[in-house]
């Protein structure tokens, strides 16, 4: 088994998905001849290896979405890259009114086996640049929502998501795409709508997903030396959400913390949050502690920027207040 | 064109006309709710366009939709059913007037967001493409759709990329209140296709034989892989907006002066009576045959029971989604019965 990073994984995983379906095509803006392949290299020299099935696009994302769709419910299995995920506030009602509704809408007559893949994440590019919507995409039916942490998820995930038939919204993190992780040769999918024991423990049960979930295995190697042994759960996906290890974990705990990137209230931490209580008041130390990105537009400043997102040290400082706190 | 399929335009053109004031009628009684957009008046475009396709060409129009589903073969029953609301509608009463769609046929579906078929149609037409299968996209919208941003992403890709696929303009003059010169910078509408180097036709949409040629020479270009073309048919509509309009905004002498060139009558007298094709007794024979279909219809959807509540859930995946219960948010089960019915209420005049 070799390291490789997380890019490297999404870029494997849309490979073997291209050799294995001539229908998958993969659709973005800057993904052929910048760079040689996008902003940010995940398709870096796939264009050469599939002729004409790696296109450049106009800078028209809703018409990215939108084709998507329309390709979709035609016999194709599109992968639409929008450049950031800043950018699909511009295909919202291509994604929400259409990509999402299709199947119910028309009662099952057109099916919408789409993937669109865009990255979240900040680094320094201000406000318009540096945003998380992971809560929103999370709450709309017919959507599917995927957030993975390691590149094995990457890999394993997006194979999935490239073959399910609903439409995947796929959240990269900028932050991660350099991170590097065990990948097998081997081929292998990981299911969507399955969270995962990140690491296992007895004191408290931290629930994350995307670059919080990486943040918090940080915070619980920093917690270990304290002494605090933290579960953590990586939910990978967003919706459909799956708490049952959550739930497991909690009745165990005691003492549960959910860790988010994106603005707090009504956030996908605050829904977790009520239903892991609605289902397990009576197993709880202490009410349900929430981490999460402060509510302003992100700061260009090297210090406010970091001020304003949640890190390993954020966890850390939440674990220690729940764990000292008497009930 | 042979006296049988001339015939057939006129039969076509009516039955669309009655099945509209029958939908009308069903409003006034209260059997349809929500919004109801009627074409009365526009009916030679449907019917042009459909003639000059082939039966597997694809169709997307928007929320004007009643005659076009009829046209690509959708029965007047499932289509009046689903004005009704009912489980035997073209989407067991999912969608309703806007949203009718009849995939035998390729007809993909009416859509309720001004725009925002345009880029599904391009796609569509882009796996066309893709596939080689020599199929033609129609995408039928207002001409207020032709100012909103996926008109230009979707002209300028389709043209791009050369796309089979026909953007017809249904030009009515009016978006809702607002006339095509208060709304377009450039009322000719066909004149937009300049901006992308796309080849263009500017018809009149009450004469059903220069809209069946334009649209044959649009598809042929599209077959070719010449790419896509702007068809603007300039029309009017007889009636408000949706039944939701009372009407008041327009001038009574210019609705007066476009009844005089009904497409109906204009094609029944200069064309079937004029070329003795059809004798006025063959017309009211025709006329009556048209009624009783759409007397049928409205029957059937009067007696067609309402979507059974355990289908809620049903098809907003494609497959069952395991853990959808976990965390109570995801899938409730339906509260039979808890709810009284709110689709009666205050909802606007869209
Ligand atoms: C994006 C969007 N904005 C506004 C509306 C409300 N609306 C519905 S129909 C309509 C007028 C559209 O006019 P036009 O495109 O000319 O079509 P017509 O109704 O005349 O056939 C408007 C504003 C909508 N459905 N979608």
């Amino acid at each position: 088994m070799a390291e490789i990073t997380y890019r490297e994984a999404l870029k494997r995983a849309m490979r073997e998905e291209m050799q294995h379906d001539p229908n998958v095509v993969i659709w973005g803006e800057d993904i052929v001849a910048y760079n040689n392949g996008g902003a940010y290299g995940v398709t870096q020299g796939l264009a050469k290896e599939f002729a004409g099935r790696v296109r450049d696009v106009p800078i028209s994302e809703e018409a990215i979405i939108g084709l998507g769709v329309g390709a979709a419910m035609n016999g194709m299995r599109p992968i639409c890259e929008i450049m950031t995920v800043n950018f699909t506030l511009v295909a919202w009602d291509q994604i929400v009114n259409h990509a999402a509704k299709q199947s119910h809408m028309f009662n099952g007559l057109l099916k919408v086996p789409m993937v669109i893949r865009t990255p979240n994440g900040h680094g320094r590019t201000a406000s318009t640049h540096s945003q998380n919507f992971d809560s929103w995409f999370a709450s709309i039916p017919g959507l599917k929502v995927i957030a993975p942490s390691t590149p094995y998820d990457a890999k394993g995930l997006l194979k999935s998501a490239i073959r399910d038939n609903d439409p995947v919204i796929f959240l990269e993190h900028l932050q991660l795409y350099g991170t590097k992780g065990e990948v097998p040769d081997e081929e292998y999918f990981v299911p969507i709508g399955e969270s995962v024991y990140r690491r296992r423990g007895a004191d408290v049960t931290v629930v994350s997903w995307g670059r919080m979930a990486f943040e918090s295995n940080k915070a619980a190697n920093m917690l270990a030396q304290d002494g605090i042994d933290v579960e953590l759960i990586d939910l990978r996906t967003l919706r459909p959400l799956d708490l049952t290890l959550a739930l497991e974990s909690i009745k165990k705990t005691n003492r549960a913390i959910v860790v988010e990137e994106g603005w707090r209230s009504v956030g996908l931490g605050a829904e977790i949050a009520a239903s892991l209580q609605e289902q397990a008041f009576d197993y709880l130390d202490a009410p349900i502690a929430r981490v999460a990105g402060l509510e302003v537009p992100m700061p260009y400043a090297k210090n406010l920027e970091r001020a304003t997102l949640p890190f390993a040290d954020d966890v850390v400082a939440a674990v220690k207040a729940m764990m000292q706190k008497q009930y | 064109m042979d006296n049988q399929s001339l015939i057939s335009l006129y039969r076509k053109m009516l039955l669309v006309r009655v099945f509209e004031d029958k939908s009308a009628e069903m409003y006034t009684k209260a059997r349809i709710a929500g919004f109801l957009h009627l074409t009365n008046g526009q009916e030679a475009i449907a019917v042009g366009a459909m003639s000059a396709l082939n039966a597997d060409d694809d169709l997307f129009t928007h929320y004007r939709d009643h005659g076009y589903a009829i046209l690509k073969g959708a029965s007047p029953e499932s289509v009046m059913a689903e004005l009704f609301g009912r489980a035997t509608g073209t989407t067991g009463g999912r969608g309703g007037s806007m949203h009718l769609i009849h995939m035998d046929t390729n007809y993909w579906g009416g859509y309720a967001i001004v725009g925002g078929h345009l880029t599904l149609a391009s796609g569509v037409a882009a796996a066309n493409q893709f596939h080689g299968n020599g199929r033609v996209v129609t995408c039928v919208m207002g001409d207020g759709s032709t100012n909103i941003g996926t008109f230009h992403a979707a002209l300028n890709w389709a043209q791009l990329w050369k796309l089979p696929i026909i953007f017809l303009v249904e030009n009515n003059q009016f978006a809702m209140g607002t006339t095509i010169r208060n709304h377009s910078a450039l009322p000719d509408v066909y004149r937009k296709a300049d901006g992308y180097g796309m080849a263009a036709e500017q018809v009149d949409g009450n004469d059903v034989l220069a809209v069946h040629d334009v649209i044959a020479r649009a598809a042929a270009r599209g077959r070719a892989g010449e790419g896509p073309t702007l068809v603007e048919a300039v029309t009017y509509r007889h009636r408000g907006h949706s039944m939701a309009d009372p009407d008041v905004q327009r001038d009574k002498a210019e609705i007066a002066d476009w009844k005089k060139r009904d497409p109906i009558h204009r094609f029944a007298n200069e064309v079937l009576l004029k070329r003795g094709i059809a004798s006025p007794q063959d017309l009211e024979e025709i006329s009556a045959e048209v009624e009783a279909r759409v007397d049928k219809a409205a029957e059937f959807a009067e007696n067609s029971p309402e979507p059974a509540l355990d289908t809620l859930y049903k098809h907003i995946y494609m497959e069952p989604v395991s853990n959808m219960q976990v965390g109570g948010s995801l899938i409730r089960p339906p509260q039979i019965g808890a709810r009284v019915a709110s689709s009666e209420g205050e909802n606007g005049r869209q």
